[in-house]
């Protein structure tokens, strides 16, 4: 079994699985389960400032979309910080800690935009002995309403400013968590590092509406017959969090901050895919609300193999992709894939010849007994064929040899040659 | 209760009460709404499917299953009745093992198939539920139909004529409508009394009177007929049996599988049908199997099913086959029966094992017996009763691929016409084709 210990910006945790700030982590009772089911750490449901606390919706908090039968893809909620009183968190976050050394516990926290109450609320946790802060920048329902969460997110200025004030008058590690309610994830990135930030935690969820009751005329979840937007997370929303967390792990001026990769990771895969592309760790949440803590076996028995596999180190996987995450321009216009369909894998089903004769390249032929084949000389390989068949690798694309005369333009397989040089481009710098 | 499975002799009886309610409730309990959506997501909507090719109504099963798999499955429902009005019956009986989910791709891939014929069950129980007829009765054209016959083809061409404008008259020869939906299906693959049900639903359309106990050759003639109406189309069924040619076989005791299938269906307490200890079918059909495994569900101890060729010949498909060993049903194959034994009452049926030999099917000059109180014949059933003047074709009334007879202003469908399986569904789709040529004649209209 290869070794899962984690070190993110010095926390140390067994693995690098954390349950992310978030309903399951607003109890001791339910982050002591977590932690005896296996999770390496929990960011603790994030706290608001000393006073009477928040109150949430008493009707449906959360919205959801369904593949087959029934199964949870996407999730919406209207859920906003803890509603417990400070002290009680306080409380049992101490007691916690106490019980599980172990383990990573980072409390999330969200404050108005003002010194004095980050400088409160700062000092507020420093008994409690947890291993880290994580800026909640990220809820974009109801507390940005008020100037926070996704607010302050959405204002690289505000991040780097709260993100100097939390450093200076705390001594733990600071993760700064970001919305991804933004045109562009690097500027607040940036921003978090400008202000010392230690590491960066994405993506939060995403202002979504998750369906529309068609009786009652209002988005759901519905609150006495009237929706709000709410924050998306879930499987659904894991490629729109792989790009961001890439992004900025590619980016020169952010390249090298640490980050923790949160968005739709459900098994042990999509773990493996966020480190790949940068991510230090990850934090899981609607998988366990779905499935429940246990799931975290999982993910440590499959990362583990995957990695015995691999012959690699936890730490040879963080980064792995990220070279390969290039800018469109920097792909290679040269290299030729052509379809290929396995007849005898093939069940004859006909979703290819539809998707590719209704909606692409009419590269598909089909003969009265159903064979299906592909026709070199209409296929641009665009994959459409591979992603609509049912069964794996029946169709694959296959990579042509350099000097290979491609029937589609007339043109042999050339050398590796982008955009950047092309000459369609009228901005294209001359090859050497 | 006295009477066991074990009890000697023809008589009725023979289980406790709750065990022929358990043995003669639905075979194949109804989806719920999950189910239903679950399996429907199964299908994967293919291009040009090879499931609609296969059937022979031509149902858009693909479009139909998408409907319920989003939730709407009186839309899928819609679906299925614009191509098979009796949608409903086919759904539960079809042999879809041979049809629809025999070509499946997902048959093809991992031997298990949409379960289409229990989706399209779903989709049309839940609109016949709601009492809703989807489809409305054309302005009336003031031409006239008579169809003979009240079966699948008789109403399915009846329907179709109806929502077209024309006045429909069906006749039958039997008290009620529904041919052998009502008469010749095993009990549990329709309870309820669904063919009646099925058969007031469909006739909601309007236009369509039923006349039943009115036969041609009794009460009718084709000449009648056709002087009374502008059109006829012969749905007549196959009303004669076949004979076993074999010594004794008038013998108490031996019955006609059909007549004991009928009479299963029109009784509603099972408990007081008679069976025997000791039953034989002989045949190695749909009927065959329906006659045997209700025999057993009616507490027979013993019941073999004797059939001359091989099994692979059998026209029970291997679905039913297997559905009556699990019923406890022994099947024999390769043996032709020669005499039925016993005094007065048959007490042994006797027979010949039989080779597949180059110059065809030969007896082996070896015998055995079976020991029997009750025989039920399944060898087929022929063509009675045909109006002088039309001309046959392999003992079937000859039809062109319109379903015209050699008969000006004759038209006949279902199992009496030559061509097509001898099953509900084709009997459907030859009624539907032959009314819209029907109609296509009346109004000049297309051919």
């Amino acid at each position: 079994m290869a070794n899962l210990a984690s070190n993110f910006i010095g926390i140390k945790s067994p693995n690098p699985f954390w349950l992310a700030s978030a309903p399951p982590t607003d109890k001791q009772y339910n982050v002591e389960r977590a932690f005896q089911a296996g999770w390496g750490g929990v960011v603790w449901k994030t706290l608001g400032s000393e006073g009477p606390p928040i109150v949430n919706v008493s009707g449906p908090r959360y919205g959801a979309i369904w593949g087959a039968d029934r199964r949870l893809l996407g999730l919406n909620n209207i859920e906003l910080i803890t509603d417990r009183p400070l002290e009680v968190n306080l409380r049992e976050i101490k007691e916690v800690k106490r019980k599980w050394r172990d383990r990573a516990l980072v409390i999330s926290l969200m404050v108005p935009c003002e010194e004095d109450y980050w400088k409160d609320i700062l000092k507020a946790i420093e008994d409690t002995e947890a291993d880290g802060v994580e800026l909640n920048f990220g809820c974009p329902h109801g507390m940005a309403e008020r100037g926070m969460g996704s607010a302050v997110g959405q204002v690289p200025e505000y991040i780097e400013m709260v993100t100097r004030w939390v450093k200076q008058y705390s001594r733990m590690p600071c993760i700064v968590k970001l919305t991804p309610n933004v045109t562009s994830i690097l500027p607040p990135a940036m921003a978090a590092k400008r202000g010392g930030a230690d590491a960066v935690s994405l993506i939060n969820t995403i202002k979504s509406v998750t369906n529309v009751d068609l009786d009652n005329f209002s988005p759901f979840p519905m609150i006495d017959g009237k929706g709000s937007h709410g924050g998306y997370c879930g499987p659904a929303v894991k490629p729109i969090a792989l790009n961001m967390v890439g992004e900025i792990a590619r980016h020169g001026e952010t390249r090298g901050l640490p980050i923790s990769g949160i968005g739709g990771v459900t098994t042990w895969r999509d773990a493996a895919e966020f480190l790949a592309m940068g991510a230090g760790n990850v934090q899981v949440c609607t998988a366990a609300m779905t499935y429940g803590f246990k799931i975290v076996q999982e993910m440590i028995s499959g990362l583990s193999q995957y990695l015995d596999e691999k012959g690699m180190a936890l730490d040879d996987l963080v980064g792995r992709a990220v070279p390969n995450f290039v800018e469109w321009q920097d792909l290679n216009l040269n290299y030729v894939t052509k379809a290929q369909i396995d007849t005898d894998a093939c069940i004859k089903c006909g979703r290819c010849y539809a998707a590719c004769e209704d909606t692409s390249h009419q590269a598909i032929a089909m003969s009265p007994d159903r064979v299906f084949s592909v026709k070199d000389e209409e296929c641009v390989a665009c994959n459409l064929c591979v992603n609509v068949c049912p069964v794996e690798n029946c169709i694959t694309m296959v990579e042509k040899p350099k000097g290979w005369m491609d029937p589609r333009t007339g043109r042999p397989v050339g050398d590796y040659a982008n955009w950047q040089t092309h000459p369609n481009n009228p901005a294209a710098t001359a090859a050497e | 209760m006295t009477n066991s499975p074990l009890t000697p002799g023809v008589v009725s009886g023979r289980l406790p009460a709750q065990a022929y309610h358990d043995n003669f409730s639905d075979l194949e309990p109804a989806f719920d709404a999950h189910e239903a959506r679950v399996a429907a997501d199964r299908c994967y909507f293919c291009h040009d499917a090879p499931c609609m090719t296969a059937c022979p109504t031509s149902i858009d099963i693909p479009l139909f299953i998408r409907q319920i798999a989003t939730g709407t499955p009186e839309a899928a429902a819609r679906t299925i009745f614009s191509q098979n009005i009796l949608g409903g019956m086919c759904a539960r009986v079809c042999p879809t093992e041979t049809l629809c989910e025999e070509v499946c791709v997902r048959e093809v891939a991992e031997g298990k198939p949409v379960e289409i014929g229990r989706l399209q069950r779903f989709a049309t129980d839940t609109l016949m539920a709601k009492g809703v007829h989807p489809f409305a009765r054309a302005e009336g054209l003031g031409t006239s139909v008579a169809v003979v016959g009240a079966g699948p083809a008789g109403l399915a061409a009846a329907h179709r004529l109806a929502m077209k404008g024309h006045d429909v008259v069906v006749y039958d020869a039997r008290p009620k409508a529904g041919g052998l939906n009502e008469y010749g299906i095993a009990s549990y693959k329709a309870p309820n009394d669904f063919a009646q049900a099925e058969v007031d639903w469909l006739l909601q359309i309007g236009g369509i009177r039923v006349e039943t106990g009115r036969a041609l050759g009794r009460e009718l003639t084709l000449e009648g007929l056709q002087a009374a109406y502008d059109a006829v189309f012969l749905a007549i069924g196959l009303a004669g049996v076949n004979a076993l040619r074999a010594a004794g076989e008038e013998k108490d005791g031996v019955a006609n599988a059909v007549d004991f299938i009928a009479g299963l269906r029109q009784t509603a307490d099972k408990s007081t049908l008679p069976i025997g200890r000791d039953v034989v079918v002989i045949g190695g059909g749909m009927t065959a199997v329906d006659a045997a495994v209700q025999s057993r569900l009616l507490g027979a101890e013993n019941v073999t099913i004797v059939y001359r060729r091989g099994q692979e010949k059998m026209s029970a498909s291997g679905y039913e086959q297997e559905h009556a060993t699990s019923t406890g049903v022994r099947i024999v194959t390769h043996a032709a029966p020669k005499a039925v034994h016993g005094n007065g009452a048959v007490t042994e049926v006797e027979f010949e094992y039989m080779a597949e030999t180059p110059e065809g099917l030969k007896g082996t000059g070896e015998t055995f017996r079976l020991k029997a109180d009750q025989v039920f014949k399944a060898i087929g059933q022929s063509l009675q009763g045909v109006p002088a003047g039309l001309a046959l074709s392999g003992g079937k009334i000859a039809v062109d691929a319109f379903g015209r007879t050699s008969l000006p202003g004759v038209w006949a469908g279902g199992d009496c016409a030559e061509g097509g399986d001898d099953l509900t569904v084709t009997a459907v789709k030859e009624g539907r084709d032959a009314a819209e040529d029907i109609h296509a004649s009346l109004t000049g209209d297309g051919a």
